[in-house]
């Protein structure tokens, strides 16, 4: 089916409304060679000083291998429950399977501002607040909801008729899993694990709520300086985030592609 | 094989292969016990909470009371943050709709290579940090910003003042919701017909009319869907509210972490939380019936 033209019209309204969706991520990287102490546009001074000085903030860089030690430790633990979880959902369809599968979603629906809180009030009370254990459980509990999803998806799509082959030449349930499914649902694996390590590597509101003053993760600490001070070190930061995260798109993106992870 | 032909298969060459309900609920128990220490508990425990009672000094006694929504009800503060709330989200979601609706047309009209580019940078924002593209408004809408250097460089005495106060919120708001807005408008143009288009087109009417006679109308769909979205995360956004309103914009999201993280009255927290999610019901509710009235 042939697409009706784009009227020059649409075009200019597109063009604009793209500018503004990406206005704010186009600015920071002019504005992280700011030379400046504070905070202006255009910066009267150019320099390398605020990635320079990115080095030097210790509670920055600590927060930041945290968060990345955090998003990868949630990021294993998130497959090796939803692989198993996915597969009896999909595969072995026990009675319930669908209610049950809006069950473990739901921390998705509710806002995170609510979820927080309410993790916030029990955790407290157990003396998991500003904890590594309390931290990790707040995040998985989040991040999975997208992982289940992903790898329910990867299960339902893979041809049953490989699986089926393997177990009727005399293969064992564990080995038709482990030698044929397993392997078949690769690409939906890495799409899980890599959208699991970016949800958790950005997630800020819970983790504002669960972290304190000597356990924090790279947004809170981001989210507290921007609050308190007006300097382009965030902007250095920022663009380094873009980076990263540019990477781990581009090498998902190489193994499925990006698209069809996110738009069937 | 369609996806469900194939699930629907695999039932059957599983039950074949298993013996039935012990290795299901092995299978689920991690997730099932996730969900209900991260999740389930918590959720009940918080919606408790709001009725608990609580002494002068702060501590919950232990005993229930509804003293929390009393006050809150009966407060002209709250009433005021609560329409303050939803006014402010329903003129998000309204600026959102404005701004995403030309790009989901574009990308719904383009294709190939070109359209997989900009899906992905639809899309990219949402892998970055709220926090990140927050502080790209701020860089944007300070006195010192760029929007601010330009009215100078134009010979404007005073800077005009775009954060610390609902014109900030709203604009960095709209372009952080624009994703989900976008997303759900490109997926409702699905059912958009190009030969109706084309056909109206040959009968002889102009491009405008072919959009608000055909195209506007069958949008409809993804246009709720996505406006309901939008509101639904207006309402309990927080981080951009927080930054960009500096403290003088109030919403409830805003409260509620307030509440809980500076004043520690954990119980009205609770209590504003619970709004927030009868929020959402009648959000969702609302839908519900424009979607059924439209068919």
């Amino acid at each position: 089916m042939d697409k009706p033209p784009i009227s020059p019209a649409l075009k200019i309204l597109a063009a604009v409304a793209f500018l503004f969706l990406l206005a704010p991520v186009l600015i920071v990287v002019p504005l992280s060679f700011s030379g400046d102490v504070f905070m202006s546009f255009p910066p009267k001074s150019w320099s390398g000083r605020w990635y320079a000085a990115i080095l030097q903030n210790p509670k920055m860089l600590e927060a930041f291998l945290f968060s990345v030690k955090l998003a990868a430790g949630v990021t294993v633990v998130n497959l090796a429950i939803a692989v198993p979880a996915g597969y009896a959902l999909v595969r072995l369809a026990p009675r319930g399977a669908e209610a049950m599968t809006s069950l473990f979603t739901a921390p998705l629906l509710l806002p995170t501002i609510v979820l927080g809180l309410a993790m916030l009030i029990i955790f407290a009370r157990i003396g998991l607040l500003a904890t590594v254990p309390g931290l990790f459980v707040a995040h998985l509990v989040v991040t999975l909801p997208y992982v289940l999803r992903v790898v329910s998806t990867a299960l339902s799509t893979l041809p049953v008729a490989v699986e089926e082959a393997a177990a009727t030449l005399g293969a064992a349930p564990a080995t038709v899993f482990r030698r044929v499914t397993l392997p078949m649902m690769l690409p939906g694996l890495v799409a899980a694990g890599a959208l699991s390590f970016l949800v958790s590597f950005d997630e800020v509101v819970l983790s504002l709520f669960m972290s304190g003053p000597r356990l924090s993760t790279l947004p809170v600490e981001m989210y507290h300086h921007v609050e308190s001070r007006a300097d382009p070190l965030v902007a250095a930061i920022s663009v380094l985030l873009v980076v990263f995260t540019l990477a781990i798109v581009i090498v998902v993106d190489r193994s499925l592609g990006l698209a069809k992870t996110f738009v069937k | 094989m369609s996806a469900t032909a194939g699930a629907a298969a695999g039932a059957g060459y599983a039950a074949d292969q298993q013996s039935g309900g012990g290795l299901v609920i092995a299978l689920l128990l991690p997730i099932a016990l996730v969900n209900l220490v991260g999740f389930l508990l918590p959720v009940v425990n918080l919606a408790l909470i709001s009725l608990q009672e609580v002494q002068a000094s702060g501590a919950m006694t232990g005993g229930w009371s509804t003293a929390k929504w009393v006050s809150v009800v009966t407060d002209d503060f709250y009433w005021e943050l609560l329409w303050n709330t939803i006014r402010t989200s329903l003129g998000i979601t309204l600026a959102t709709l404005l701004v995403s609706y030309p790009i989901a047309l574009y990308l719904h009209r383009s294709s190939g290579l070109w359209r997989s580019v900009l899906l992905v940078m639809v899309i990219s924002p949402l892998l970055l940090s709220a926090v990140v593209r927050t502080y790209g408004w701020i860089a944007i809408l300070s006195d010192q910003g760029v929007v601010n250097s330009v009215l100078k460089a134009f010979g404007a005495a005073e800077p005009w003042r775009l954060m610390f106060n609902l014109t900030g919120v709203t604009i960095g708001l709209t372009e952080i919701l624009m994703p989900y807005m976008i997303l759900a408008l490109v997926a409702g143009f699905g059912r958009l017909d190009p030969r109706a288009e084309e056909a109206a087109a040959t009968l002889g009417a102009s491009p405008f009319r072919v959009f608000r006679r055909i195209v506007l109308p069958l949008s409809v769909p993804g246009i709720a869907l996505g406006s309901l979205l939008t509101f639904v995360l207006a309402v309990s956004s927080f981080i951009t509210p927080k930054l960009l309103g500096g403290g003088r914009v109030f919403l409830l999201a805003t409260e509620v972490y307030d509440q809980a993280i500076v004043t520690l009255d954990w119980p009205l927290a609770a209590t504003l939380s619970m709004i927030v999610l009868v929020v959402f019901g009648i959000a969702i509710a609302v839908y519900g019936r424009l979607v059924r009235s439209i068919g």
